[in-house]
């Protein structure tokens, strides 16, 4: 665990100060603000290209450089500062050409801010039954024309340099997290050589950081492998992958803060795929910075809203008289203006009704972030884990086991 | 005190009568200029928007149209909400006008008895009476509210007899509903417009027109006129017919009618509203309204340059062959955004265009927002759609007020032309 720091004004300057010189060409500065004195979480201010992102943070996906719906401005004014692109999508439709000719992913969408994107290779193995993976890259038949294609690391960054992303993830070579065996040891090897093959095909460096992807699966010797070498390179960030993927959650969090407790403390650590508000809280305390998930909007489609006590599903009849707001102490601009009886209502005629749903779980996701965030800098992050934890289940027995243990495994005593 | 809804005309030119609609809304503070149009929603929602990106659009309406049809199914909770729909829906500070149908969606026939008609809601048909029917405005409490009428005589193939049937039951429904707007505490300072039905039957449409005008009616819906039900001309003849014998000071509504040809062809037959569907059907068929409705300012330039439409974006119009993605009801004031040939084209939907849409987005990526089914899509679409319907209205004012009616005409018709002179 790391000690704490003062979080005085000078000295975060000089903290940068130095940090910019452990890794001068990236175009990345982690500023830590605070660190819990008891469990492993951080907050920290990440400037990158476009704006500076408060962490821990929740990144919001959307896929095909749009958000479900939402405008860039309506997702500005929730102060989004950071969301997804999916080079797979993006690079199928419209395709790396056109969106180099729009100035980039940021000009195609219009979004001033950051945007990240992921290698393509997991959407490639998730979506696309007909993958292949040799040492050379992925080979996958495209669902749109039916071609055979080869996605190697140099050309998912080549794709990504095109997209113009602020963080760019590595080519990894993804197994399920529920595969055991000699395949998750090859994967983790070829993934620390794709990770060398991208480092040397990035154009831009100096304007595109670029992230390694831990790997190794459930095996604790593999992970730490993979850290060890990994974490060699000169990268101005890591994730965590290959998680989140249907395995149990006592392997997960294992997994989780094994690979934290070696990442170096000056680097940001993204969590790939994590979106529930009880996943997101656990890992803050396990060390985490950076999240995303396709749930939060993905769900609100289906009316599904996100509260502090679980999840409405607005569509169901128990809404249609309810003259509350989703949530009454919710400020987004759903909550502020209309009923749950009337997005009840209005599911039935109009995809409106999705994007106010929408706007709300963004709120409440980052929402969420920043109150874990505050309570870290105010030191009393333990305190507002157990009152998450309190207000999310009707009792401590329905406290899931795997989060007792992960959270006490970082000090923090929930029941 | 019933309100003072009251329509001042300050000048008629071809037929086209232009004035303010003063005295609207429960204290009288809201206006609307004619001619004009209504803002189009479902559910009391403009399709696609929230609150925040409808809010980006310029001079909305005043007046907001919200439907029974829509609004039948919520009754109960509309009820016990007790503020009406605009509390309810979370709408912005506006006048309401509730009409029984809505426009774009078909009503299946034969569903009209001597005491009801009826209403299509998410969860199947609903049967009205003059009593629900007034419950139901009583629930939605608007400020200008349609009679209920039977308004199924549009088919071309209506009997006389039918027809005739159609006019009586409309005027015994207004007669109930007067009656029990009298006695509704919360309808006490909303006005109720009769409607005038008869199908393409002229003495029948006289008839329907005089009776109607005899009551005490604030203003007048006219029914039975949309698009397809009959052509151009005999639709013509017909309002003519009806706003010759209507009274000047009261605003006449039509319903159905959205194509800018025949908005200008309505109003230059006296009619002063008109709803604002057509920018949503165009939106949901992927296409975006770029016809020219701009006329030179200086009426002596005017007759020299006469602009064809290839000029006004430098393009070929979209409409000469419809692409596989067309959509058979496209019409020639519009491009179909899902073409191919939008894939790389980074302007903007319409050069000029101050919306959001417009104002932050190309066409390539509207393109790829349609062709990967985003919902954005709608979105941007709706918010340019409605400002181009919004501006086309406030031109044909301008028009008016600049005696130039006859060139802007001239210059919206051309649109229509496209397709004949690029065949
Ligand atoms: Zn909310
Ligand atoms: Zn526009």
């Amino acid at each position: 665990m790391a000690a704490p720091i003062a979080a005085n004004t000078h000295e975060r300057e000089s903290s940068m100060a130095s940090l910019k010189a452990v890794s001068s060409v990236a175009p990345l500065a982690l500023r830590i603000v605070a660190e819990c004195p008891v469990s492993k979480a951080r907050a920290c201010t990440l400037t990158l290209p476009h704006s500076t992102v408060s962490t821990p943070v929740f990144m919001p996906v959307g896929t095909q450089g749009t958000m479900k719906g939402i405008t860039a401005d309506q997702l500005e004014d929730l102060d989004c500062h950071i969301c997804l692109g999916n080079t797979y999508h993006l690079g199928m439709r419209p395709g790396p050409e056109l969106i180099e000719k729009a100035k980039g992913l940021h000009g195609f969408m219009n979004w001033k801010r950051n945007l990240l994107t992921d290698s393509g290779g997991f959407q490639m193995v998730s979506l696309v039954e007909l993958s292949e993976v040799t040492e050379e890259g992925v080979t996958f038949r495209s669902p749109y024309d039916g071609k055979e294609i080869l996605l190697t690391p140099e050309q998912s960054i080549t794709i990504q340099n095109s997209l113009g992303s602020d963080i760019m993830m590595q080519l990894d070579d993804v197994v399920s997290s529920t595969v055991k065996g000699p395949r998750v040891e090859e994967a983790m090897h070829r993934s620390v050589r794709w990770l060398d093959r991208c480092m040397a095909a990035n154009k831009n460096p100096d304007r595109q950081n670029l992230f390694a992807i831990i790997q190794g699966g459930l095996d604790a010797k593999l992970r730490k492998a993979c850290l060890d070498e990994m974490t060699k390179r000169d990268v101005p960030g890591f994730a965590i992958g290959g998680l989140s993927g249907g395995e149990e959650k006592d392997d997960f969090w294992k997994m989780v803060t094994l690979s934290t407790d070696h990442l170096p403390r000056e680097k940001p650590r993204y969590l790939m795929g994590v979106g529930y508000a009880l996943d997101l809280v656990v890992c803050v305390a396990l060390g985490c910075d950076m999240f995303d998930c396709v749930f939060p909007t993905r769900t609100a489609r289906f009316g599904s809203a996100l509260v502090p006590w679980g999840s409405l599903q607005l569509k169901q009849k128990q809404y249609a008289k309810d003259l509350q707001p989703i949530d009454p102490d919710c400020q987004c601009p759903t909550c502020r203006r209309h009923s749950r009886a009337y997005l009840h209502a209005l599911f039935k005629s109009d995809t409106a009704a999705m994007h106010h749903i929408t706007i709300h779980n963004i709120s409440y996701q980052l929402t969420l972030m920043r109150s874990v965030r505050q309570s870290i800098i105010e030191k009393r992050f333990p305190e507002f884990v157990k009152a998450f934890m309190k207000r999310m289940f009707s009792s401590s027995e329905q406290y899931p086991s795997w989060a007792v243990e992960a959270l006490q495994s970082v000090n923090i005593t929930v029941n | 005190m019933r309100s003072v809804m009251k329509l001042e005309l300050s000048r008629v030119v071809q037929g086209c009568r232009l004035g303010v609609l003063n005295g609207l809304g429960k204290t009288g503070q809201h206006c609307l200029e004619v001619p004009g149009c209504l803002l189009y929603t479902r559910c009391a929602t403009v399709p696609h928007l929230t609150q925040d990106t409808l809010l980006t659009l310029s001079d909305l309406p005043s007046v907001t149209q919200v439907t029974v049809e829509s609004l039948a199914e919520h009754q109960e909770v509309l009820e016990e909400c007790k503020e009406g729909v605009r509390k309810f829906a979370g709408l912005h500070n506006t006048v309401l006008f509730c009409s029984l149908h809505d426009s774009v969606n078909p009503n299946p026939a034969g569903h009209v008895t001597n005491k009801t008609v009826s209403v299509w809601g998410s969860g199947g048909r609903i049967e009205l009476t003059a009593a629900r029917f007034m419950a139901i405005q009583a629930a939605i409490q608007p400020d200008c509210y349609q009679s209920m009428a039977d308004g199924e005589t549009w088919q071309a193939n209506s009997s006389r007899k039918r027809v005739r049937k159609a006019v009586d039951r409309t005027l015994a429904h207004l007669d109930e509903c007067l009656m029990l707007h009298q006695k509704t505490q919360e309808l006490k300072q909303a006005e109720i417009f009769g409607v005038v039905e008869g199908g393409d039957i002229m003495e029948e449409r006289l008839r329907s027109t005089r009776e109607t005008a005899k009551r005490p009616v604030g203003g007048f819906v006219l029914d039975g006129f949309h698009s397809a039900a009959m052509n151009q001309d005999v639709r013509g003849q017909l309002i003519q017919a009806i706003t010759a014998e209507l009274p000047h000071e009261k605003p006449r509504l039509i319903l159905g009618v959205g194509c800018p040809d025949q908005v200008i062809s309505c109003a230059e037959a006296g009619v002063d509203l008109f709803e604002s569907f057509f920018p949503f059907q165009v939106t949901e068929r992927g296409c975006a309204l770029n016809f020219n409705y701009t006329i030179n300012p200086d009426p002596e330039t005017a007759g020299t340059s006469s602009p064809t439409v290839l000029e006004l974006n430098g393009e070929t119009p979209a409409v000469t062959e419809p692409s596989k993605n067309g959509d058979e009801n496209m019409t020639t004031f519009e491009i179909n955004l899902k073409d191919k040939r939008y894939q790389d084209d980074f302007r903007p939907l319409e050069e000029g265009c101050d919306c959001y849409c417009c104002q932050k987005h190309t066409r390539a990526y509207v393109h790829h927002l349609l062709v990967t089914n985003e919902l954005l899509a709608g979105v941007l679409l709706m918010l340019h759609n409605m400002a181009h319907y919004l501006g086309f209205f406030r031109a044909l004012r301008e028009a008016i007020v600049n005696d130039r009616l006859q060139d802007f005409k001239n210059r919206v018709l051309s649109c229509r032309e496209r397709d004949v002179s690029f065949k």
